[in-house]
């Protein structure tokens, strides 16, 4: 299969911390891949390396075969790689529909235009209007972001993410904080809008990923200690140890 | 079909503003209303470019004086070269000169500017405005030092039968400026670059993981922004033929901020208000008293208080209560409070000026206000407006606190109303 992602080696310390210690990944095109582990793991540092928003202190990322070690978040995202966050990263004084359009207007090729009307623009209009009928939130088209209740806000996030049409999407933990039903429409959501993209995803709920993921990678203190099927880190004894028995006995004891 | 009656509104508004722009000097004859217009109409276009920094991308400048000065300097040259009969541009067309040069200022120093967002910015146009006004000192041949140069705005044939000595064919030029250079600036919040800046000012982490280079987004919109600054400028060099370092200067670019945030900068139509206002204080008040500058700060301190998003956003305010057909419960305690306002401004008045008269050397101390004759130096005035003022603070605070009420009542029922 051809890699979509790969990670070669990737070290990153903030001062003298070690955060992530030579962490080595790759992803296929068209995967489902959770990527799971402990609080303070290094799962967002990880996505932060990726995605250009932190510069990597040792290492080598790939997309697509090509090198984007050092670029800026725009580079990449204008490769085919887009992002969410875990703690809503909204556009808060633009309306629904202005912050999907903000998705959309670079991947339509408007650029830096101050010459084209964009009410005039029919195919932004289309595709914005689209990936809110997909995310539920067309009914609030005009409602400020900011006044969003906290699962719109947390659909919107995924939204302005898939609005561009990346064909590398990575969600960090999009269900964080959500209700149960909540946490269920938000992955029929993700399942939907990531069809026939690369998905990386970073989630805690363990049904979530087991459900979703093809692929599974398990962070623990910034080192990848497993990947597999869901089947293979299920049984494997290393992730049993470090991750899956604390987090049983966890639920256990609640 | 939904989308109809708004752009009805919108012909309406512009349609409006164009005859606002018609009609204003045939309703005031007096020549002063007229220099006052003229002044209105250029600060207008200059507000309006300096909250395509603030309002719309977020960056506080205060240095964006540079870009109308510097504009003005480059059209006081060129009229002057028209004038010897070096080159011909038509009178008409020297703002466009101003605004070239504005732009080819604001791609040099927005190219360094705009490298950072925040705070940072802000100081480097500070430093930038600095910087400039001390190179428009230090070479005097080329600016004219302290004095200016000054020029002669009546040069060649008339054009189109036009030459533009009148003060009133001044105003026209600069209100179809005005005019052209506001739809200009709204047509450009409706770009993806307009949209883009409103974005970057909210998020700009955000804006950048969805494919744009933030700094870039600034750089533009600080170019576009200083072209208009520059039509500003030619347009005051033509109205006032002398440009001096005044015009670059840190009051210039204060006066800006000092304008847009008055008149609301959240809103596209803000500055427009905010400039009016302004020149009304810097031109008309500065005609009647020493102390408009304190007055000014005094209006500046109390908009930035209690109503940060300007004279837009109070306006504004009311459209939901007068479409909910209930603005006539408000009328009562906003005459209530307006009237308690006037009577406290009345006593601030009175003391303000008798502190200048007595502060000032050799100044009369004898004033008069509102056809009351009083001297500063007796205590008797000063005890009738100690009491006038404290009286309208003291009536003022009843009045809002009745208004409070009101308004809370209308608002808790109108969003009862919403689904
Ligand atoms: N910008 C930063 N500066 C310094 N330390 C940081 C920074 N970002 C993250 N860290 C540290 O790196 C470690 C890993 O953080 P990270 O957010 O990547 O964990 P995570 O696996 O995403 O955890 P969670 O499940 O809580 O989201 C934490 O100890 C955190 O304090
Ligand atoms: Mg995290």
């Amino acid at each position: 299969m051809r890699q979509v992602i790969e990670l070669r080696d990737v070290h990153k310390s903030f001062g003298t911390t070690k955060i992530i210690h030579g962490v080595n990944l790759a992803i296929g095109a068209g995967e489902r891949h959770a990527i799971i582990g402990p609080n303070g793991a290094g799962k967002s540092t990880l996505y932060n390396l990726i995605s250009g928003r932190f510069p990597l202190s040792a290492g080598q990322v790939l997309l697509n075969g090509e090198d984007i070690t050092g670029l800026k978040p725009h580079e990449i995202n204008r490769r085919g790689l887009s992002r969410s966050f875990q703690v809503t990263n909204i556009f808060h004084n633009l309306s629904v529909y202005e912050n999907i359009r903000c998705g959309v207007l670079w991947s339509a090729g408007c650029g830096y235009s101050f010459w084209h009307r964009v009410g005039g623009l029919a195919e932004v209009r289309r595709r914005a209007e689209q990936t809110m009928e997909r995310i539920g939130l067309a009914r609030r088209r005009d409602v400020l972001a900011g006044t969003l209740t906290y699962a719109e806000q947390r659909a919107l996030e995924i939204g302005i993410t898939i609005a561009g049409g990346a064909s590398v999407v990575l969600l960090d933990e999009p269900t964080a904080g959500m209700s149960r039903t909540e946490t269920a429409q938000a992955i029929e959501l993700v399942r939907q809008v990531t069809e026939g993209k690369t998905l990386v995803m970073v989630e805690h709920d363990m049904g979530v990923v087991f459900g979703l993921a093809d692929r599974i990678s398990v962070l623990v203190y910034g080192e990848v200690i497993a990947t597999g099927t869901p089947e293979e880190i299920r049984a494997n004894p290393a992730v049993q140890e470090a991750y899956l028995g604390a987090l049983h006995k966890e639920t256990a004891h609640a | 079909m939904r989308y109809q009656p708004l752009n009805l509104g919108r012909w309406v508004l512009w349609s409006a503003t164009a005859i606002v722009f018609v009609v204003a000097p045939l309703m005031f004859t007096e020549s002063f209303a007229l220099t006052l217009l003229i002044q209105m109409g250029t600060m207008i276009i200059f507000a309006l470019s300096y909250n395509m920094l603030l309002g719309q991308g977020g960056m506080l400048s205060f240095g964006h004086a540079v870009y109308s000065g510097l504009g003005a300097y480059i059209t006081v040259h060129a009229l002057n070269l028209v004038g010897k009969g070096a080159f011909y541009i038509p009178v008409p067309l020297l703002p466009l000169v101003g605004g070239l040069a504005g732009l080819v200022f604001g791609v040099l120093f927005g190219y360094v500017t705009t490298r950072r967002a925040g705070t940072t910015f802000a100081m480097i146009s500070l430093g930038i405005g600095e910087m400039v006004y001390a190179c428009v000192l230090m070479f005097p041949g080329f600016f004219g030092g302290e004095a200016g140069i000054s020029t002669n705005r009546v040069v060649g044939q008339p054009y189109l039968g036009l030459s533009f000595g009148p003060a009133i064919q001044v105003y026209y030029l600069v209100a179809l400026w005005c005019f052209v250079c506001i739809a200009a600036m709204f047509a450009l919040t409706q770009t993806p670059l307009g949209r883009m800046a409103n974005a970057v000012r909210d998020n700009p982490e955000r804006a950048e993981f969805v494919g744009y280079n933030t700094q870039h987004v600034r750089f533009l919109q600080l170019a576009l922004s200083a072209f208009f600054a520059g039509v500003a400028g030619g347009l005051s060099c033509i109205n006032f033929e002398i440009v001096s370092a005044e015009n670059v200067s840190a009051i210039r670019s204060g006066g800006v901020l000092l304008a847009t945030f008055i008149g609301g900068v959240p809103f596209f139509f803000g500055p427009i208000l905010g400039a009016v206002v302004f020149i009304f204080f810097v031109v008309a008040l500065s005609g009647f008293t020493k102390a408009w500058l304190l007055y000014l700060g005094l209006f500046f301190l109390v908009m930035v208080l209690y109503a940060p998003g300007g004279i837009a956003s109070l306006l504004l305010m009311q459209i939901p209560v007068i479409r909910a057909r209930r603005f006539g419960e408000l009328a009562a305690p906003y005459v209530a409070a307006f009237a308690a306002a006037l009577l406290a401004l009345a006593g601030l008045i009175g003391i303000v000026e008798m502190v200048y008269r007595l502060s000032e050397q050799g100044a009369r101390t004898e004033l008069a206000l509102l056809g009351f004759a009083f001297d500063a130096r007796d205590l008797a005035p000063w005890i009738a407006f100690g009491a006038i003022l404290a009286a309208g603070l003291a009536a003022l605070r009843r009045a809002t606190r009745w208004l409070g009420a009101r308004w809370s009542s209308i608002q808790q029922d109108l969003l009862a109303r919403q689904p």
